[in-house]
């Protein structure tokens, strides 16, 4: 099954605006879809027996920096059935400094894999997952300021009265 | 002149990784206990804060990051084939194998997979299977260690220095390696080292036999790990659990064979799924005993690469292991995801070059440690703290892939 047939079969069930684009530069190739839409596309292709995409191997949040202002996650999904491996991507709008941090949907009821991705995510990039059971961070201390993976970030002078930079 | 470089503040003695129960949420009985980070059963620094009702453990929540090393705000800022050095520090004891998954995924998207010499990719199958045995008999030995069985660690480090000895030999050093470079590797073997293998596997399959009678089938043994820490195979795909853990719940899923990569369709091995030989089906005694049959598959595995690098593929005066080594690393603008199977499971890499820069604009490493670990809890609510000690040591991880 190709990404296109997941594409017709996700549109058939959620109507056209689900999926926004195809990501042919990828490997392996990929959907965009809808923010609002993504939990359930995501709980559709895992319970479908057409697709069953039972596992998550990976999920990678970047920042595509100040000029493009967005900041997407990228879902890598693997069906064992079937064997076949799909991207998944969300874009949203990148915050400003010190405003809100963009919101997705969470997965993290669909694979728990994503529990700590996400984490990881808000942890480096700075993402809120809505709807996340345990959204701290994870390999930053607590009192860290900044999401590191940011392409404008820069560190804070002090950490506990220690010089970050030297 | 003297500048002050610190001042106290009583604000900096404040933890900075708070635990997630407060007093308040803890009932008469309970009791909040932290394990690590400096514990010898965490297999590194970990933190662990239990929450335990007298013997038997609530409730588990693992802190992470004591040895977070920014591993992909290095790889954002360095070419591709000096990242290299840092992938060997992901999982220290299986580097080799962290290098072969990375090489593989930036030749492919370079594009010249194909045309890797035949030698050099035995090569890279031959060291890699070493160091997944060196991987797994610590994983063996410090989990016999955790669970009061002192001789097996010590036979197993025994057998682990020939294979580190060897791969010094090899690359010059004994755990981080940097020996196989984008499109080729540093040297050819050193001359004499085929037969010094063989010499080796001859040594080592006794031995094999020898701690599995020892320690696996011990019964001290059986009583303290057969039956603990069941992981069931559908909770263990729901949280991305891989490798020998993965397979210890009854999935026959490698990697090496799914995605065929390398010369590995070419080899022939089993692989081996848990089984409940004495328990239920994956157990703490399943997960060692997995390991302990892929360490006999992987001497399968070095003696046919040894057949071919000996006969089909030998040493020849114009086998160059750096030809197909390109000068500029710049793979055209596109995302891509390179898995591979490690000693712990799957290791991912999520790349995304832009086209017109030597380094990538995002390398995200999706580690298989990481992954595992986070089903502990899940598997350890309820049993005794003896057993919570047993689960963690069966499921194997290294803290420099968790926390990167």
């Amino acid at each position: 099954m190709t990404h296109t047939d997941i594409k017709s079969l996700i549109e058939a069930e959620f109507g056209a605006s689900s999926v926004v684009d195809t990501i042919e530069s990828a490997t392996p190739k990929g959907l965009v879809v809808s923010v609002e839409k993504l939990q359930d596309v995501c709980l559709f292709l895992r319970d479908n027996e057409q697709t069953y995409f039972d596992s998550l191997s990976c999920l990678t949040a970047i920042d595509n920096g100040v000029e493009a202002n967005t900041i997407e996650v990228n879902y890598n999904l693997y069906s064992i059935p079937y064997s076949v491996q799909l991207l998944l991507r969300v874009i949203v709008a990148r915050n400003e400094e010190g405003a809100e941090l963009p919101v997705i949907p969470t997965v993290s009821d669909v694979w728990k894999t994503a529990e700590w991705h996400e984490r990881e995510a808000f942890d480096l990039v700075g993402i809120t997952f809505e709807g996340h059971p345990d959204l701290r961070r994870i390999l930053l201390p607590t009192d860290w300021n900044g999401h590191p993976l940011r392409k404008d970030y820069s560190t804070q002078e002090y950490y506990h009265g220690m010089k970050v930079d030297y | 002149m003297s500048t002050v470089q610190y001042t106290y503040d009583p604000k900096h003695l404040e933890a900075s990784e708070p635990t997630k129960y407060k007093a308040a949420d803890l009932t008469e009985e309970q009791m909040l206990i932290n394990i690590g980070p400096q514990h010898p059963s965490t297999h590194g620094v970990l933190r662990f804060e239990v929450i335990t009702d007298g013997e038997v453990v609530v409730d588990v929540v693992p802190h992470l990051g004591y040895l977070h090393r920014c591993f992909e705000k290095h790889a954002e800022s360095m070419p591709f084939n000096q990242v290299i050095p840092y992938v060997d520090r992901l999982d220290y004891v299986g580097a080799m194998n962290n290098e072969h998954a990375y090489v593989m995924g930036v030749e492919r998207m370079l594009g010249i997979e194909n045309d890797i010499p035949k030698r050099t990719e035995y090569i890279r199958v031959l060291v890699a299977e070493l160091n997944r045995m060196a991987s797994h008999f610590v994983a063996i030995g410090t989990y016999g260690l955790d669970i009061g069985a002192v001789t097996p660690f010590l036979w197993m480090m025994r057998d682990r220095e020939h294979i580190l000895r060897m791969l010094e030999w090899v690359s010059g050093a004994r755990m981080l390696y940097n020996y196989m470079w984008v499109g080729g590797l540093f040297y050819d073997l050193p001359v004499g080292f085929e037969e010094r293998c063989k010499e080796f596997v001859t040594y080592l399959k006794p031995k094999l036999v020898e701690t599995r009678d020892l320690l696996l089938n011990n019964k001290i043994y059986v009583e303290r790990t057969a039956n603990v820490g069941v992981l069931s195979r559908d909770l263990a795909i729901n949280y991305g659990v891989t490798g020998p853990m993965l397979r210890a719940s009854g999935l026959r899923f490698d990697l090496r064979r799914i995605d065929g990569y390398s010369v590995y369709p070419e080899l022939d091995f089993e692989i081996p799924v848990g089984e409940g030989t004495v328990g239920t089906v994956g157990d703490c005694w399943d997960r060692t005993w997995v390991r302990y049959r892929e360490c006999e598959e992987s001497v399968k595995i070095i003696e046919q690469c040894l057949e071919t690098l000996t006969k089909a593929h030998k040493r020849t005066r114009d086998y160059d292991p750096r030809a197909m080594v390109p000068k500029k690393i710049r793979p055209q603008a596109q995302d891509f995801y390179v898995r591979a199977e490690n000693p712990k499971g799957e290791l991912g890499f999520y790349f995304r070059t832009d086209g017109r820069n030597d380094v990538p604009v995002r390398c995200k490493a999706r580690s298989c440690c990481f992954s595992n670990l986070s089903v502990i809890p899940e598997i350890s609510r309820g049993v005794l703290i003896a057993d919570f000690i047993a689960i963690v040591g069966s499921v194997d991880f290294v803290l420099g892939e968790v926390d990167r």
